[in-house]
């Protein structure tokens, strides 16, 4: 058969969602000659219909549908309907990403093995090795384009990047350089080089930025072998009396509710959607939700340890110039619990325009302390710290008791509380950060809080045993052989890197189990 | 509806100017007042007589939108900006008055308690920054204040001619990013 599909088609593989995880599965098996369907509930943007307006194109791109939040967390106070700031939108979170595509070290796969139970943290081990996982890690580096692997030079440095630099050189860190960036730095895969606009986070106008909306789907349609409907909001999966999963019930771009048959069905809705979509498809053999025989479906919400550290100096910087993320610092990355904490986090550049600085800078707050920052736009620089962070059962989505979406199905709770372990970590990393400006003039720092969460992992994780997780070493759940996870809430434990080049890497990886099963029709 | 609209800037301040209406007529007319001696109100409207811009307001009374105006100045204080962005970002809150009663109750109750706790000659009387802010401390965390007060993170910063007070230079793409453009200029380091 050839894209398009009929509804009534129980051979079609489907995909739900259009990202990191789900733009690229939907390739890979394309690519492998299956036949794919993926939904999105979002509309599809081409790259030129992108907006260098922050709010404009949060906008056109943001998942805004609401949530609600517990727990902790500020931004459970500064943002209660906002806990993640992620896409919906052909492409994904993709389409909103900085580019930062880094492997995860070794130990990071062994959490609990290298860093020993941790009171109140439900650490495990992922039940793969860096070791299994690294030829998908090269495959994944080759598609996207990434920097500093094959034989592609890295980005030059900004501003930014110069001033994190030079602060690094005076605190004597070695790693620090302009990253590993799925960003191009020559054109490459028919798509340029970037160009410095410093809208990374708005989508990128030139394309130079890998993102599955323009490299992934489009490779696929090519193939004949992949369908993607936009605007299609799915809202239930169905199963028969033996337990499989039979299709999907989504609502379509007019509004109508329609019932897609499959073969297979592989989530990839980002980790709030995913298990929200797995609750709400529970039925009488499946009272808590689809392969939640564990009770983990929802729990172990991570969204790695942040905050931003922002500085002012006597002159100017003009941090916005230039790629967003356009470096780094490793050396704070490694296990060294001679700091008070277990794991290790990252140091990359970040800005903001003026529009989002002011919203997310220090949120609530007024007056002169806090315009006077602003007035000294133009002098600032400023990095994201992204850490591991532990992963807490009770730390989870579940479905509102009262609210309902436009459907009428529950929508997510987000529950958040920073585990000790957390803490101790972002203070730590607020302290090198504004060390690390100060060593280079910073008159001023700010030790900047969490924003709504990009990074969203572990709500469907895996575990080799089926009582500790969601789903096996290959994404597929332990209760249902013909159901399959592909996004980021597979992460048994998130590691100090930026995820998606983890997703990426194990959606690969998973198309080639996904075909060799159904070579061998066991699903 | 409300409308910022532009008009002539008056040669002096009280002569009568092209447009609109002059300081002296409005003082005439009665039931003026002024905002830190800048703005001018009167009947359905508040006029900066130097800087050629007017508010008229349907909704709210013009005192009640010239005192918005200055709290939203004492809330996110930026010597450099000039008062018609604060009125740009203020002046939602008149038509959504008339369309929505609580809001409207919200904001003309809210601006009343202002005027209550600054005694005589009300919040707009008070000469000193610190005053009005030792008023604003103890009514932070009420709704009127918190809606105010976050309607401004957008409704002051999200001006796109605002941005270039503060160095930001805005949207790229048509001027092909910064790869020629500075992106690594930087000298002093
Ligand atoms: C501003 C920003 C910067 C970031 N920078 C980086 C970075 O530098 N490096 C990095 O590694 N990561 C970065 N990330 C994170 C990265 O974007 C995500 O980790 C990654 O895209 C997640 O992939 P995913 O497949 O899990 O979900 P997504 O890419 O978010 O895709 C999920 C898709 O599923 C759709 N969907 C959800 N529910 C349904 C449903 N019920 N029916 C149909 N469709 C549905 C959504 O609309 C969405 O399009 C950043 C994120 C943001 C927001
Ligand atoms: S800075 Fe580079 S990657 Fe970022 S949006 Fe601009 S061209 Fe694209």
């Amino acid at each position: 058969m050839a894209a398009p599909y009929d509804l009534k088609d129980d051979s079609v593989v489907v995909i739900i969602g259009s990202g990191a995880g789900g733009g690229t599965l939907g390739n890979e098996l394309a690519q492998k000659g299956i036949d794919v369907v993926i939904l999105e509930a979002g509309a599809r943007h081409e790259y030129d219909d992108f907006i260098n307006d922050e709010w404009d194109s949060f906008g056109q791109l943001a998942w805004v549908d609401k949530r609600t939040t517990s727990g902790d967390w500020r931004v459970a106070k500064d943002f209660p309907n906002l806990p993640a700031w992620i896409v919906k939108s052909v492409g994904g979170s993709t389409t909103h990403w900085a580019g930062a595509s880094l492997r995860f070290q070794d130990h990071e796969f062994e959490a609990l093995t290298h860093y020993g139970k941790v009171k109140g943290a439900n650490l495990l081990d992922w039940p793969i090795t860096l070791a299994e996982l690294e030829p998908y890690y090269a495959k994944a580096e080759d598609k996207m384009g990434v920097t500093r692997t094959n034989n592609i030079e890295g980005l030059p440095g900004n501003n930014n990047f110069k001033v994190l630099k030079a602060g690094a050189d005076k605190l004597g860190y070695k790693e620090c350089n302009t990253g590993h960036m799925a960003i191009n730095s020559a054109e490459r895969d028919d798509r340029m080089s970037c160009q410095q606009t410093g809208f990374c986070f708005q989508g990128c106008k030139w394309g130079a930025k890998w993102s599955t909306l323009y490299t992934e789907i489009p490779k696929g349609e090519k193939t004949g072998k992949l369908e993607v409907r936009p605007n299609s909001m799915v809202q239930k999966i169905e199963h028969d009396k033996s337990g499989k999963v039979t299709g999907v019930l989504y609502v379509d771009k007019d509004g109508k509710q329609q019932l897609q048959k499959a073969r297979i069905v592989a989530v990839a809705g980002n980790s709030i959607e995913s298990p929200r979509l797995l609750l709400n498809s529970a039925s009488s053999m499946f009272p808590d939700g689809l392969g939640n025989s564990s009770g983990q479906v929802g729990r172990n919400y991570m969204r790695h340890t942040t905050g931003s550290v922002y500085a002012v100096f006597e002159k100017p910087v003009h941090m916005y110039r230039g790629t967003t993320m356009a470096g780094i610092i490793r050396d704070e990355a490694k296990h060294d619990p001679s700091r008070g904490f277990v794991g290790g986090y990252e140091m990359e550049t970040l800005s903001l325009g003026i529009p989002f600085l002011a919203a997310f800078l220090d949120p609530g707050a007024w007056g002169r302390s806090f315009t006077s920052a602003l007035d000294q736009y133009v002098n600032m620089a400023g990095m994201w710290i992204v850490g591991e962070d532990m992963p807490q059962e009770d730390n989870r989505i579940t479905l509102h008791k009262d609210e309902k979406d436009k459907y009428g199905l529950p929508i997510a709770n987000v529950n958040f509380s920073d585990h000790p372990n957390d803490k101790a970590m972002r203070d730590h990393a607020y302290k090198q950060g504004q060390d690390l400006y100060k060593a280079v003039g910073a008159v001023r720092t700010f030790p900047t809080p969490p924003y709504p969460s990009t990074h969203n992992l572990g709500t469907n994780r895996m575990s080799e045993k089926a009582k500790d997780g969601v789903v096996n070493k290959n994404g597929q759940s332990h209760d249902i052989k013909n159901l399959f996870i592909a996004d980021g809430s597979q992460f048994t434990t998130g590691g100090a890197e930026n995820p998606t080049l983890t997703i990426v890497s194990l959606a690969i990886r998973q198309a080639d189990y996904i075909a060799q099963e159904m070579a061998a029709k066991t699903i | 509806m409300v409308t910022i609209f532009n008009r002539k800037p008056d040669r002096d301040e009280s002569g009568p100017s092209g447009k609109g209406i002059s300081r002296r007529d409005l003082l005439k007319s009665g039931g003026s007042a002024s905002l830190g001696a800048i703005l001018i109100i009167s009947g359905s409207s508040i006029i900066h007589p130097k800087f050629a811009w007017g508010l008229e307001t349907t909704n709210l009374d013009p005192q009640t939108m010239a005192t918005l105006i200055q709290m939203a100045r004492d809330v996110y204080p930026h010597d450099q900006v000039p008062d018609r962005f604060y009125a740009i970002a203020v002046k939602p809150y008149d038509a959504k008055a008339g369309e929505d009663p609580k809001t409207k109750k919200l904001v003309v109750d809210g601006v009343a308690d202002l005027d209550k706790r600054a005694g005589k000659g009300g919040y707009l009387g008070l000469g000193w920054e610190e005053d009005r802010l030792a008023i604003l401390r103890k009514i932070e965390d009420t709704p009127f204040f918190q809606t105010i007060r976050g309607g401004l993170v957008t409704g002051l910063y999200n001006q796109k001619d605002l941005w270039p007070i503060f160095g930001y230079e805005g949207e790229s793409f048509s001027k092909g990013g910064y790869i020629a453009r500075g992106f690594s200029d930087i000298e002093w380091l």
